[in-house]
């Protein structure tokens, strides 16, 4: 079957912003400074994509694996332990992408080779690609465009988010236990053998370890958190260059630059938006303060419409409403963009319907196990980690 | 005499075992495996990310290739393990649905229990078995992957009226 899934949508993104800045419906200056505000961010994003591609190059998922397999020695429950505790550290550090592209299959081999159901593990991955990026600006491209928002520095938003990033996965933990309870009763012995493995990526760890470090001291200097994560995409991407591993071409592909070309693209549209009246709709309904019935208000908001719309316009969207009222109320937004695609296939509604409409059988996925899960998981996660960071807010203080 | 035997992950080798016991005499037997469109998860979580088409491998392909060689490997340890001449079959789908589908007009069907193991009873039947079960179009061969628990966990009997 022919899908149009290589298309970019920069395609129809870039042409849309032509469009409502040509026809006025976005003044030439406020594209301008939507485009100013995004450009770093689409820049720390570059950045972040290709240390995740080059960590891959050097072997780290793959080393990943073998950890898992190794540590979980065929025991389902053991082996859901592990690929929990390193998705939440890899969409942590080298953001949801990597989760979600890299770990995945990686993830189905492991559960595959040591002959345990592979579905837990995989539904894992997709639910933790969205839980498990709260707590760094990196972790997600909605806390990039949230952290340029809010004036907080790198530390202090980690600060911040690592209650809430912590009791949102412990939240997801409980529910799968319980839910794949059937699943993760049973192991038979793996068909095939563990064989070699693979070395230690030390580079690669180095490398981040050394670029997370670099976070924290640009932030307490006053530099850009982006230049840390450029210095590391460089080393990685210079070694891969050096050793003929890859290209000058390949780098630049493993920065997306027509993903790049559509967040600024899409910043442009839905800034017209919200200039043509949804910043007056949403305003009515968006609860003011940052008190925990208010935090709850926004979290629960922002999750119906990343739903809706899909978490990246949404976040553009209620970002600009939410900043007035301080740091909170926009991590109270990240945490309902973050947590809240997991209700639905797909993220959103809007994509789920694009799909349908173009392909009647574009997915065998049980939408109905799906949606359970998430009914079960996204609600606990969120209002766990809304009251963490309501508490985090009183303790770390903005 | 035409046997299917459906193999799920973790629970085959005791359908494989009733098979080699029951149906010593069995003109064929085949060996059933049905994946889970686990690709799709994975496809899904690709598609939610906005602007991303194009830039990075979807996820899904990737899975259908490893999907198709990890199920080629259990039904090479199961026929190993069956040690006679055999039929392998690989389907992808709702399991229940294929399961019913590829037993008709077969004169046996050898599954295992799906459900919560620690006790005899319903639950121990999950949804996917509980389905077959129902609606097989021809006898069932039901066994336990485990040793069956013992007669104590039977539910008391109830009150009489």
């Amino acid at each position: 079957m022919i899908r149009p899934r290589g298309w970019p949508e920069a395609v129809l993104a870039v042409p849309a912003a032509g469009i409502v800045v040509t026809t006025g419906a976005i003044s030439l200056d406020h594209a301008r400074a939507e485009a100013e505000q995004l450009g770093p961010v689409v820049g720390f994003l570059a950045a972040v994509l290709v240390l995740a591609h080059f960590c891959d190059v050097e072997g780290l998922f793959r080393a990943c694996g073998a950890w898992m397999a190794r540590w979980s020695g065929g025991r389902p429950v053991r082996l859901l332990t592990a690929v929990f505790a390193l998705a939440s550290v890899i969409t942590a550090v080298l953001s949801l992408d990597a989760t979600v592209v890299l770990l995945t299959p990686v993830v189905f081999a492991t559960a595959a080779r040591s002959g345990v159901r592979a579905k837990p593990h995989v539904y894992a991955c997709t639910h933790l690609s969205n839980t498990a990026s709260l707590l760094l600006p990196v972790s997600n491209l909605t806390n990039l465009l949230a952290f340029a928002a809010s004036g907080l520095g790198f530390t202090r938003f980690a600060a911040l988010m690592v209650l809430p990033w912590l009791v949102a996965i412990g939240a997801e933990y409980l529910v799968f236990r319980r839910f794949f309870a059937r699943d993760l009763s049973s192991s038979a012995p793996g068909s095939g053998e563990p064989g070699e493995p693979p070395p230690l990526p030390l580079f690669a760890l180095v490398t981040v370890a050394c670029t997370l470090a670099g976070f924290v001291l640009t932030s307490a200097v006053g530099i850009d958190p982006a230049w840390a994560a450029c210095a590391g995409a460089l080393v990685l991407a210079g070694r891969a260059l050096v050793r003929r591993r890859a290209s000058p071409l390949t780098v630049v592909k493993a920065t997306a630059p027509a993903f790049l070309a559509f967040v600024l693209a899409l910043g442009i549209v839905v800034r017209a938006v919200v200039d043509n009246g949804l910043a007056h709709a949403l305003g009515q309904v968006l609860p003011g303060g940052t008190g925990l019935p208010a935090l709850l208000g926004v979290a629960a908001l922002a999750a119906v419409l990343a739903n809706i719309v899909n978490n990246l316009p949404a976040v553009l969207v209620l970002l600009p409403l939410t900043a007035p009222a301080g740091p909170g109320a926009v991590l109270a937004v990240l945490l309902g963009v973050n947590i809240g695609p997991n209700l639905t296939y797909a993220g959103s509604l809007a994509t789920l319907l694009w799909r349908r409409i173009v392909h009647q059988h574009d997915h065998g996925v049980d939408l109905g196990e799906f949606t359970r899960l998430g009914l079960l998981a996204v609600p606990a996660a969120l209002c766990g980690a809304v009251v963490a960071l309501w508490g985090a807010l009183q303790v770390v203080g903005v | 005499m035409r046997v299917i035997v459906w193999l799920v992950e973790g629970t085959w080798p005791a359908c494989v075992d009733a098979a080699r016991g029951y149906a010593r005499g069995a003109g064929e037997v085949v060996l059933l495996h049905v994946d889970e469109p686990v690709a799709d998860l994975a496809h899904g979580a690709f598609a939610g990310l906005l602007g991303r088409a194009g830039s990075e491998p979807d996820p899904e392909r990737r899975l259908l290739e490893l999907g198709g060689t990890s199920a080629a490997e259990l039904l090479d340890a199961a026929a190993a393990r069956l040690g006679r001449p055999c039929t392998r079959l690989e389907r992808i789908g709702r399991a229940e649905r294929e399961v019913v589908a590829a037993a008709d007009g077969a004169d046996l069907l050898v599954l295992a229990r799906d459900g919560d193991r620690s006790r005899l009873g319903p639950h121990s039947l999950g949804k996917a078995v509980r389905f077959v079960v129902d609606h097989a179009p021809c006898p069932v061969l039901l066994v336990w992957p485990e040793a069956a628990p013992d007669l104590t966990t039977l539910p008391p009997p109830p009150p009489r009226p």
